[in-house]
């Protein structure tokens, strides 16, 4: 690539949002016939760059240059009128418009639509590249990989020369990888310019001719594929040479504390998200959840504290005092909490569901225990001691108690919710994703707070999706795949490369 | 059978201020512009008519009635604009609620129109009743082929008129780009954006151009309906809100709307044919097409077709960097 | 493509938080500046001194004892109904069915009026006539807040028309009972016998319907600030998800709200027709149930300052009807000046919540903002 104009060069970016600075002074080239890696961690500023290119936001200072002329992107459209595509990890599709509607939609042209000749140029790219879209297919009737489809048909019929995809792979199945990929590698070997932002290591090596580290909003590393490797990369994300070394205390006193039996869970439109899924989770120890997101993680858990209706199945809670059955499907959190089981759970979605993010953090804390008494007000007092006791011990860094939380970065955030759902001594902690997003300090704080759960006699389970944090993490890790159990493994013996086949196995078959 | 053919055209008259209020406010809330200010547009539509045709009539020695409707369309089409002018300007560029702003652009108008009204009525002085004959007569007119055509006869140009804009409004929404444009800032303002289209600029234009058109009804109620007069009774709100229903009720599709106008005006009449009825009676019967409206406001919400639901975005700002 | 960077001229960015103060210096200028635009309309049309109309506006609102009761009296009135809507709206309901509320609250009250009045002693019949209202209110209200749980009826839409059919049942009413015959009224009931009417107390008329509202300011603030259900439906108003997740029951709240919000509103109507008027007519609630939507609103649900803003309106409206009867007006002024005064105020909103950052400030605006 040496010697050939960029198709773009980006200069001296600078980003902020508030006090957070998204990029700090990026440096970035782009060329042709080429697929560029942008490889970060959660956080550093990746998407946040890109969007500088896409039209979605504008930059602080610097300069882009477009084949060598500086330009000023101020919306998606001037990025179109630049060949610049952008394919966002949120499918920025209109549900019940046809995949044709959405693929014209804001182009310039004759004001009357001649849908039928729409179609045929769609046909037409179809062919060119390998992809299977039916244009006159409503969205809201598609399947996620079809939907992705539809978003890159719709920047090539743009005549887009440079395509930007956001952790692309994210939401597909291995099948759908391969396929994704080879359709990547035809357009480059078209000559066109690709940008894929990733955070997976094997695909960057699987698929990228350069890779581009950020980290915290910096370039920090610039190099061919070829000539580096997992170790070096990993190193340049992350900035210092890191074998996770995530503690593992042994189990001890192990007793069955949630027994799921057969359970199997639809979606509204009757789509099996979990079938018979069966598995116990014992006192003293982490029993990690693995699988390609949107494998089911979220209904699992969701089933278990009873906010998603059940087809089938089972799940009883086995009271540590008592031993006790008590069968939780069926139940709503409210009814669960009353009849004396401890459950806390850390869902995926911190700020809207996990906390409200216009309340200020007494007001958070409260969510668990405003109905406690039978005074019909509120008390105050005890969540605020909460909020402060939080604050302190798992050092959130926040103005005070009485700042909404949304304000907080999101490593605090995170803690303030860990924090509150640990609060309640519970017999059963679940967790997801607990430290996506998350910088390295943080993630180990709370790594340090469910084993000290752990150690406590607590049940955990932990869904990740970093295999390595799992392995080094988990006693043993349930791995799901297309909504069943493709198996369950030691964590201290396990060998990654096998959980990873297990992740993909059974979904080869059932992805489609 | 009189009595039929008469609550046909009692209903094609109402209906015609309704479907006109309704189509406007139809090209708004595809944008996602939920304006409960149309009563108020209607009103300013309909008074800035009147007024341009009453100066009009009062300069010139002997009115030219084509002229005086001329100026009374334009008239009525530049108030209502402005009226959704301040809307767009208020919930789009300065981002205040949408259903607050609605609400006080309603009372706005029908206080301008009503104090103008009034004060106009005045200005008229004798018997107190401003009218303006000339111009009003030339929006009675039958359309000269059609005389005598029964239920026809007797029915100005602006029937045909908002048909023919409900006709134009489903073909444009549905068959050009700019309206496939427009639907989809309705649904789904971000991705429109990301698409390249100016979501502003598309929330602007149709909000107003909606506006101009509600408008009109005001100004055909005023021209035809109350012939060429003014009457402080909240007539024109009555028949707003009706827009607004009947934009529900046709589930924001312009040519399900011109039936549905037609319905709603006969609906709103019916109580006058229905022998026997007491004056009390005679109110629960104009009940009728808000319970018909909630009917279809809830069959739609439990069937939960994806085609017949609001614009997904209805009501809702939009605001790129929101983060 | 032009080729040179160019910032946009202006953009527009999110305040983290304003000062109380600054916020409302910002209110005070954006009323400030309506004036001023009022005055201009005021003036292009009487030709008179913008000064000396606002004087008479002052007049027209506490110009005498007997009109300062009357300013406080309709205050108290639009108050009411802003409380009553305050609640739906902390839970993010669009309750814009104040209007229907009030008037099958008024109705029900008229109906305790004409057919119970004389046969119980007053201050008996007053309790049954607030009982009656406010669930007749509470009904009109559940009717929209059950389908809205249920199937996600969108209630904007639904209350709006309640509203209509509210109206159409009131003139049902109205013909129904109908005096003297013929009239189209109802005319006053009980004039005689003063049945049913709010006695005056301290040799106030109008003391009593201060007292309820002032009782209902302090009890809603209360309950929505330190009671259980007040935390329950502010969770339901910032998310249904969280709700969920933490085991509230949703459509019950949803529905138990608007059965509050529903309620106060009914009482509304009693107030209207007991405390007030005392007749009923499809003017009863006279567009106020829209009036306070934009009380409560610009009030962020705070009842307290509620009362500020339904006074400013209120003055608004008795002033600008003095004027009318003053300059030969007629009442609508009042309209319009309220409108005008209204965009301006929530045109001012705009610039609490954001900043605007004009090219070339953007980093120095920067150093500024960290703080």
């Amino acid at each position: 690539m040496e010697g050939s104009v960029p198709a773009i060069r980006m200069r001296d970016i600078t980003k902020t949002f508030g006090p957070t600075v998204a990029n700090d002074r990026v440096k970035l080239d782009i060329y042709r016939g080429e697929i560029l890696a942008l490889l970060g961690e959660n956080g550093s500023g990746k998407t946040t760059l890109m969007n500088m290119l896409s039209g979605i936001y504008f930059p602080d200072a610097g300069q882009i240059f477009v084949e060598d002329k500086e330009v000023s992107i101020r919306s998606p459209k001037d990025a179109y009128d630049l060949g610049i595509g952008m394919i966002h990890q949120h499918f920025k599709l209109v549900d019940v418009l046809t995949a044709a509607e959405n693929i014209i939609l804001g182009m310039t042209g004759k004001g009357r639509l001649d849908m039928k000749a729409v179609d045929d140029k769609i046909r037409e790219i179809c062919s060119l590249y390998g992809f299977d879209v039916d244009p006159k297919q409503k969205i809201y009737d598609m399947s996620v990989s079809q939907k992705q489809t539809v978003e890159i048909v719709k920047v090539l019929y743009r005549g887009a020369e440079i395509l930007i995809l956001d952790e692309p792979t994210a939401v597909l199945t291995p099948q759908e990888t391969d396929k994704l990929f080879s359709v990547l590698r035809n357009m480059r070997n078209d000559g066109k310019a690709i940008v894929i932002i990733t955070h997976k290591l094997h695909e960057v090596e699987e698929i990228s001719d350069r890779v581009v580290v950020l980290r915290r909003g910096q370039n920090v590393g610039d190099v061919p594929t070829k000539e580096t490797n997992a170790a070096e990369m990993t190193n340049m994300m992350v900035g210092r040479s890191v074998s996770l070394n995530i503690n593992r205390p042994e189990p001890k006193n192990q007793k069955p504390r949630l027994v799921v039996e057969n359970l199997t869970v639809k979606d509204i439109d009757g789509v099996t998200k979990l079938s018979d899924v069966s598995f116990t989770a014992n006192s003293g120890e982490i029993l990690g959840i693995a699988g390609i997101s949107g494998c089911g993680q979220r209904e699992l858990l969701e089933a278990i504290a009873g906010l998603q209706c059940v087809e089938s199945g089972s799940v009883a809670y086995i009271n540590p005092e008592t031993e006790a059955k008590i069968e939780l499907i069926g139940k709503d959190p409210c009814a669960i909490s009353s009849m004396g089981v401890a459950l806390s759970f850390v869902p995926e979605d911190r700020l809207g569901m996990g906390l409200v993010g216009n309340m200020d953090l007494t007001d958070n804390m409260m969510l668990r225990s405003y109905r406690c008494g039978n005074s019909p007000f509120a008390d105050r007092k005890s969540p605020n001691s909460l909020a402060k006791r939080v604050v302190c011990e798992l050092e959130v860094n926040t103005p005070g108690v009485s700042t909404p939380v949304r304000k907080l970065s999101g490593g605090n955030v995170q803690k303030v919710l860990v924090g509150r759902e640990i609060s309640s001594a519970p017999s059963v902690l679940m967790t997801a994703y607990a430290v996506r997003g998350l910088d390295i300090n943080s993630s180990y704080t709370i790594y340090d707070l469910i084993n000290r759960q752990k150690e406590q006699g607590v049940a955990v389970i932990f869904v990740g999706e970093d295999l390595d944090v799992l392995l080094e993490l988990c006693d043993r890790i349930l791995v799901l795949c297309g909504g069943k159990v493709s198996g369950i493994v030691d964590g201290r013996s396990a060998d990654k490369r096998d959980v990873g086949m297990m992740m993909t196995k059974l979904g080869g078959e059932a992805g489609k | 059978m009189t009595q039929a053919l008469s609550l046909l055209q009692a209903a094609l008259v109402f209906g015609t201020v309704i479907l006109f209020g309704a189509l406007g406010e139809i090209l708004t809330e595809k944008s996602g512009n939920l304006n409960l200010g149309v009563p108020g547009i209607m009103y300013l539509g309909g008074i800035a008519g009147l007024a341009g045709a009453f100066w009009y009539e009062s300069a010139a020695a002997s009115p030219n009635a084509l002229l005086g409707l001329l100026i009374a369309l334009a008239c009525s089409v530049a108030a209502a604009t402005l009226g959704g002018l301040i809307y767009s300007f208020l919930t789009i560029t300065l981002r205040a609620n949408q259903n607050v702003t609605g609400l006080t652009l309603t009372i706005f108008g029908s206080g301008v129109a009503n104090l103008f009204g009034g004060d106009m009525n005045k200005m008229a002085g004798g018997v107190g009743q401003i009218s303006v004959a000339t111009t009003s007569g030339a929006f009675r007119d039958t359309l000269p082929f059609l005389n005598g055509v029964g239920v026809l006869s007797g029915l100005g140009f602006m029937v045909y008129f908002a048909i023919i804009l409900a006709i134009i409004a489903s073909y444009f929404l549905n068959r050009t780009r700019k309206g496939l444009n427009l639907r989809a800032v309705g649904e789904n303002p971000a991705t429109a954006d990301a698409g390249g289209v100016s979501v502003t600029r598309y929330k602007y234009l149709a909000t107003c151009v909606g506006a101009a058109v509600s408008g009109l009804g005001g100004l055909y109620y005023v021209m035809d309906y109350i012939k060429g007069t003014w009457a402080n009774d909240g007539g024109i709100a009555n028949l707003g809100w009706l827009a607004v229903a009947l934009v529900i009720f046709a589930r924001w599709k312009p040519l399900q709307a011109i039936w549905g106008s037609y319905l709603f005006g006969a609906l709103f009449w019916l109580y006058f044919y229905i022998p026997g009825l007491t004056r009390s009676s005679q109110e629960l019967f104009k009940m009728l097409p808000y319970i018909v409206t909630i009917i279809v406001l809830i069959v739609v919400s439990m069937r939960k077709k994806r085609e017949n639901q609001p614009p997904a975005s209805l009501g809702l700002p939009y605001f790129r960097e929101e983060r | 493509m032009n080729h040179k960077v160019k910032e946009p001229f202006v953009r527009i960015t999110k305040r983290d938080s304003m000062p109380v103060w600054r916020g409302w210096l910002t209110r005070l200028i954006g009323l400030v500046l309506a004036l001023i635009v009022c005055a201009i309309v005021i003036f292009a049309m009487v030709k008179l001194n913008p000064l000396k109309v606002y004087g008479a506006m002052w007049q027209g609102a506490f110009g005498s004892t007997k009109r300062i009761w009357v300013t406080t009296r309709d205050t108290m009135m639009l108050l009411c109904i802003g409380i009553g809507l305050a609640s739906a709206f902390k839970m993010r309901f669009w309750n814009i069915g104040a209007e229907g509320q009030i008037l099958v609250g008024g109705i029900a009250t008229a109906a305790c009026m004409i057919y119970l009045g004389g046969t119980m002693p007053t201050w008996l019949l007053l309790v049954v006539m607030f009982a009656v209202s406010a669930v007749a209110g509470a009904v009109w209200g559940v009717i929209p807040a059950f389908f809205k749980a249920r199937f996600g009826t969108n209630e904007t839409l639904f209350t709006l028309m309640m509203n209509y059919v509210a109206i159409q049942l009131t003139s049902y009413f109205v013909a129904k009972w109908e005096n003297p015959f013929g009239s189209n009224t109802v005319g006053v009931i009980n004039q005689t016998t003063k049945a049913g009417w709010f006695p005056a107390i301290l040799n106030q008329q109008y003391l009593l319907n201060v007292i309820i509202v002032m009782a209902l300011t302090v009890i809603v603030f209360v309950y929505l600030r330190s009671s259980k259900q007040g935390y329950e439906i502010s969770v339901v108003g910032e998310s249904e998800r969280t709700a969920r997740y933490i085991g509230i029951n949703v459509r019950r709240v949803i529905i138990r709200t608007m059965m509050i919000s529903g309620a106060i509103c009914g009482i509304a109507g009693f107030i209207a027709v007991s405390g007030a008027s005392h007749t009923i007519s499809t003017s009863t609630a006279g567009g106020r149930g829209f009036t306070a939507i934009i009380v409560a609103w610009l009030a962020k649900f705070n009842t307290f300052v509620m009362i500020l803003i339904a006074a400013l309106l209120v003055f608004l409206e008795k002033g600008a009807m003095q004027i009318a009867s003053q300059y030969n007006l007629n009442d609508y002024a009042s309209q319009m000046i309220t409108g005008i005064i209204l965009f301006f105020i929530l045109g001012s909103e705009f610039f609490i919540n954001y900043r605007l950052v004009f090219r070339g400030n953007a980093l120095r605006e920067k150093g500024g903002e960290t703080v």
